[in-house]
């Protein structure tokens, strides 16, 4: 087969939109959504007179991505302007860095299949975001959302070391890890906090030299990213083995299509005049401030992992689970603080969150229930004020709304009945009224005592511990 | 009428000591622009109203002890191409024509705070492209002294309203000799300060390494007293910078005993007018018999700087002037065929010829290909040059030379020759590069009854030494009126 002798070779541009307050260069709020235009100022809406003024925070962030992703800080940076005319920008040009970028030189390790393998970053750089452009397909006119403007971003660019989508998808989830766990940023595609541009090209196995690349956009998902690569792979192995050439162009995706088109031609591509923005001075970044920002690294997922597997007796593939999200490495860690057992955390992390994720189709880092509440419901379930059944019933409450379980299973009566006396009296009721299941048990059949638990449990209105009703009732059938 | 013969300072005193009401002043500054605006066309917008509104409330702050400031209630003129709040802001551009900010200039803010009141916004050559205010979307300004002479540029507005009495003082902007070169054509004094000394938020920039705000008045007291209010360390602007030195009141003292003053010997070797030489160098011997020791020197790559200054400045310019779009604000082409037709038509209509020059200029030393030759080789230019006066600084406390090599051109005689224009600029461009402060002052006046400019530099943030040099020398002479201020009263 044709493609087993071609090697796709790719890198990335990732584009992380910075969680501060504020926007990079004005104190305007980066809250999303909002009415049109209510999160703008003179400065970011390019009023004649209206200078940037630098957001340190971005820096604070940008130094910390730089280094979790092993780079070389650029200790004198600046910012440099990148000219263009478009609506959505509302200079007409894009305050960037082109000649110093604030990071170079990283590389972040993944594992795909087992194997590990170093993706280097040539360099991460700060910049502005543009406004939104909204086109009414009934009048014809477009209008512009400048609350966008101005947000602050990181672009990280890799060197082409990629070479199958499995290892694309590996470094972007290392990366959402490392930036979501430095609280950089909430690294969600689907609301566009974290966009990737996928530089391709093929070449023959064994080849020295790259073959000419292009850039797709538009890639929303992983999923989306999954299919592009396979799809241009074999656009350009067709075109290559008809003897054609690839083209340089940036190509935008269509994932309901399945299929990408040329937008311009990276070869005419404008030049942007890129020179350093005199409104903005150098930024001076001494030895002190790395350090402090290296100093408030917080925990990153693989330092977890590790802590993780020695502190606690858990396997492997949950920790995995549990540290993939900020999120539920810090409930699951709060939630241990509160004094509930790991093992049992991890349980209804693993299992019951799990299962309510996917069924409701949310994000790990959509849960909105605190460890707080968990803890609780554990420490219910450990007193046996409740049994297994009724904390599942209770949990789906706490996960939907966060309810405070003990105040729930007071006002819903939910307790779990602890009298032997009256247990047992149930069940002397059960055995009697069923002895068909009785005698299917006596003869042997193990499985009819399930039967018979459940029966009870009915009858208890599912408040009994299954494990006395289990105990109570052998006794009862072997009198 | 007599009110607007007096300085700012004299004026803000009398007001002060209850002898002239805010209301009294204002109404002389607007009379009297009435008078002679349709002359010396100096004011694009006249905000009677505002101004007669604002005089009352300033009035009653005055009498509360409130406003207590030399310039409390004394009346000023904006350069066009500072934002001034709910008032129209055109930068002489018709592509500005309906333009009215939200937000105020740092440095208006300021003066407003002090009590002054705003008469209006001044012609300027457009987007500060020009040494004449010729190419103004609003007409020529006419310089007070002679109708048919140009009043200088690009802050001739300012310049002539305050050389024809209709205002007590103006704010201009000087990116390559804008405020100074006007001042001497219009026999007024004027200051840049070192870069960074007053904030540029609300200033629309042109060169944004170069651009500063500053004074025009009628002395040196009126400028260092103005300076004093707009300067100063502000958060909306990066490069604005908090220095100390700022007490420039001070340093109005008539002494210059033992200052160390050097003169480029290469500024008077070729392109001077005979007459404009002869009077500065006889400035500088008035400066040497009050005890200045003055001496003659080799100032380096001054015939460089005209070109690192017109590369850095257009290459500045055409970026700052990208967001004149007709998306967002100001002029937009009535029909177009598609997103990039109107910009091209909205540009191309609402610029003059003048700055489409250095738009075209400046996008072409950005070019690719072109970068290194130009734009960078102009920006170690210019630190060149900056080394060049650091040097020179070593050995004077301040530089002498003339503002401009001629005085006032004829209307009509500078646009059709724009290298000739530029190559006007030699006195002025270096110190904008340097960033260093200049003031320019009357020294004189030529056969033809038109100013001569004398310009003195100081080191940065040492525009105390300047003022002083420049008190000093102006107390050897007599304010000298402008033809159409003493038409008016003589």
């Amino acid at each position: 087969m044709m493609s087993k002798h071609y090697e796709t070779v790719i890198g990335l541009e990732v584009h992380v939109e910075l969680a501060t307050k504020t926007k990079i260069f004005c104190g305007c709020s980066t809250e999303f959504g909002g009415a049109p235009n209510v999160h703008t100022c003179p400065v970011c809406t390019g009023m004649p007179g209206s200078l940037p003024v630098l957001n340190l925070e971005v820096v604070n962030k940008a130094i910390a991505v730089g280094l979790a992703t092993n780079c070389t800080i650029t200790q004198n940076c600046k910012f440099d302007r990148k000219n263009y005319f478009y609506p959505d920008n509302p200079q007409n040009y894009q305050i960037s860095q082109l000649y110093y970028p604030i990071c170079r030189d990283g590389k972040v390790e993944i594992e795909v299949d087992g194997q590990k393998k170093f993706i280097g970053i040539h360099e991460i750089h700060m910049e502005e975001d543009a406004g939104k452009l909204i086109h009414d397909p009934n009048t014809g006119n477009s209008m512009v959302d400048y609350n966008r403007s101005g947000v602050p971003l990181i672009e990280i660019v890799s060197e082409p070391d990629m070479r199958s989508a499995e290892e694309v998808l590996a470094y972007l989830d290392k990366l959402r890890l490392i930036i979501q766990y430095l609280g950089a940023s909430d690294c969600k595609m689907n609301e566009g906090s974290m966009r990737a541009d996928v530089n391709l090209s093929v070449r023959e196995v064994g080849a020295s030299e790259y073959g000419t690349r292009t850039e797709m956009k538009n890639l929303n998902s992983f999923k989306a990213i999954a299919r592009a690569i396979a799809n241009e792979r074999e656009r350009q192995i067709e075109l290559i083995e008809r003897g054609e050439q690839v083209v340089q162009e940036t190509r935008r995706w269509d994932d309901t299509k399945e299929y990408s088109y040329a937008m311009r031609s990276k070869e005419d591509a404008q030049d942007y005049r890129y020179f350093p923005d005199p409104d903005l001075v150098p930024i001076l970044i001494d030895d002190a401030w790395l350090l402090r920002i290296k100093e408030a690294q917080p925990e990153l997922r693989d330092e977890k992992r590790i802590r993780y597997k020695e502190e606690y007796d858990i396997p492997e593939y949950d920790i995995d689970i549990i540290t993939g999200t900020k999120h539920m490495a810090d409930i699951f860690e709060e939630t241990i603080a509160l004094g509930a057992n790991p093992k049992k955390v991890s349980n209804w992390l693993m299992v019951e969150t799990m299962r309510l994720l996917k069924e409701k189709e949310m994000d790990a880092e959509d849960i909105s229930f605190t460890a707080d509440n968990l803890a609780k419901l554990i420490k219910l379930v450990d007193s046996k004020a409740i049994n297994g059944s009724v904390a599942k019933e209770v949990f789906e409450h706490i996960f939907a709304e966060n309810i405070d379980p003990e105040q729930y299973v007071e006002t819903h009566g939910l307790k779990t009945v602890n009298d032997e006396g009256a247990l047992r009296a149930t069940i002397q009721e059960i055995v009697a009224n069923n002895p068909q299941s009785v005698a299917d048990f006596k003869s042997g059949k193990e499985k009819a005592i399930g039967f018979l638990v459940g029966q009870t449990m009915k009858a208890m209105k599912g408040k009994a511990d299954p494990g006395m009703v289990n105990q109570i009732l052998r006794e009862e059938l072997s009198k | 009428m007599e009110l607007m013969q007096l300085t700012a300072v004299e004026l803000g005193k009398k007001i002060r000591a209850g002898e002239v009401s805010v209301q009294e002043a204002t109404k002389a500054s607007l009379e009297r622009l009435k008078a002679v605006e349709d002359k010396v066309n100096g004011f694009i917008t006249v905000d009677e109203v505002g101004a007669l509104k604002r005089a009352e409330e300033v009035q009653v702050k005055i009498d509360s002890g409130e406003l207590t400031g030399p310039l409390a209630g004394v009346p000023v003129a904006i350069k066009d191409n500072m934002c001034v709040a709910g008032m129209l802001t055109t930068c002489g551009s018709k592509i500005l024509s309906n333009f009215k900010p939200t937000y105020t200039a740092t440095a208006v803010e300021k003066l407003v705070e002090a009590g002054a009141v705003v008469i209006g916004k001044t012609n300027m050559d457009e987007f500060a492209m020009g040494s004449t205010s010729e190419t103004s979307y609003y007409g020529e300004t006419k310089n007070p002294w002679n109708l048919d002479r140009v009043p200088g540029g690009s802050s001739g507005g300012s310049a002539a309203v305050v050389a024809a009495e209709e205002v007590s003082y103006a704010l201009g902007s000087d990116t390559g000799g804008s405020i100074r070169q006007p001042a001497g054509f219009c026999g007024v004094t004027g200051i840049k300060p070192t870069y960074g000394r007053v904030s540029r938020y609300g200033l629309v920039a042109y060169g944004s390494s170069l651009d500063q705000i500053g004074p025009l008045a009628k002395d040196v007291t009126d400028c260092a007293t103005i300076l004093e209010v707009i300067c100063g360390k502000d958060d909306k602007d990066s490069t604005s910078v908090a220095e100390k030195n700022a007490d420039f009141t001070s340093a109005l003292i008539d002494d210059v005993k033992g200052l160390k003053i050097g003169i480029p010997r290469g500024y008077f070797l070729t392109g001077i007018d005979l007459e404009v030489k002869e009077h500065v160098l006889a400035a500088a011997k008035v400066l040497e018999a009050k005890g200045a020791i003055v001496e003659e020197f080799d100032l380096g790559l001054v015939e460089y700087a005209i070109p690192a200054y017109y590369i850095i400045a257009s290459a500045e310019a055409s970026s700052n002037l990208e967001r004149f779009d007709g998306v967002k604000y100001g002029y937009r082409t009535e029909s177009f065929s598609d997103l990039h037709n109107m910009y091209k038509k909205t540009r191309s209509e609402g610029f003059g010829a003048e700055v489409k020059r250095r738009i075209m200029l400046g996008s072409f030393v950005l070019s690719s290909g072109y970068y290194d030759a130009y734009y960078m080789k102009a920006l170690r230019t210019k630190a060149l040059i900056k080394k060049e006066f650091d040097k020179a600084f070593e050995k004077y406390d301040v530089i002498l030379g003339p503002v401009a090599p001629t005085t006032a051109p004829k209307l009509g005689e500078s646009l059709s020759d724009p290298i000739k224009m530029y190559l006007g600029d030699v006195y002025t461009v270096s110190v904008n590069l340097a960033g260093l402060p200049g003031i320019s002052v009357p020294c004189g006046i030529d056969s033809n009854g038109l100013p001569i400019g004398l310009q003195l530099l100081g080191k940065h943030f040492d525009e105390k030494t300047i003022i002083r040099a420049a008190y000093a020398f102006e107390q050897t002479r007599t304010y000298e009126r402008s033809t159409l201020a003493k038409e008016g009263n003589a």
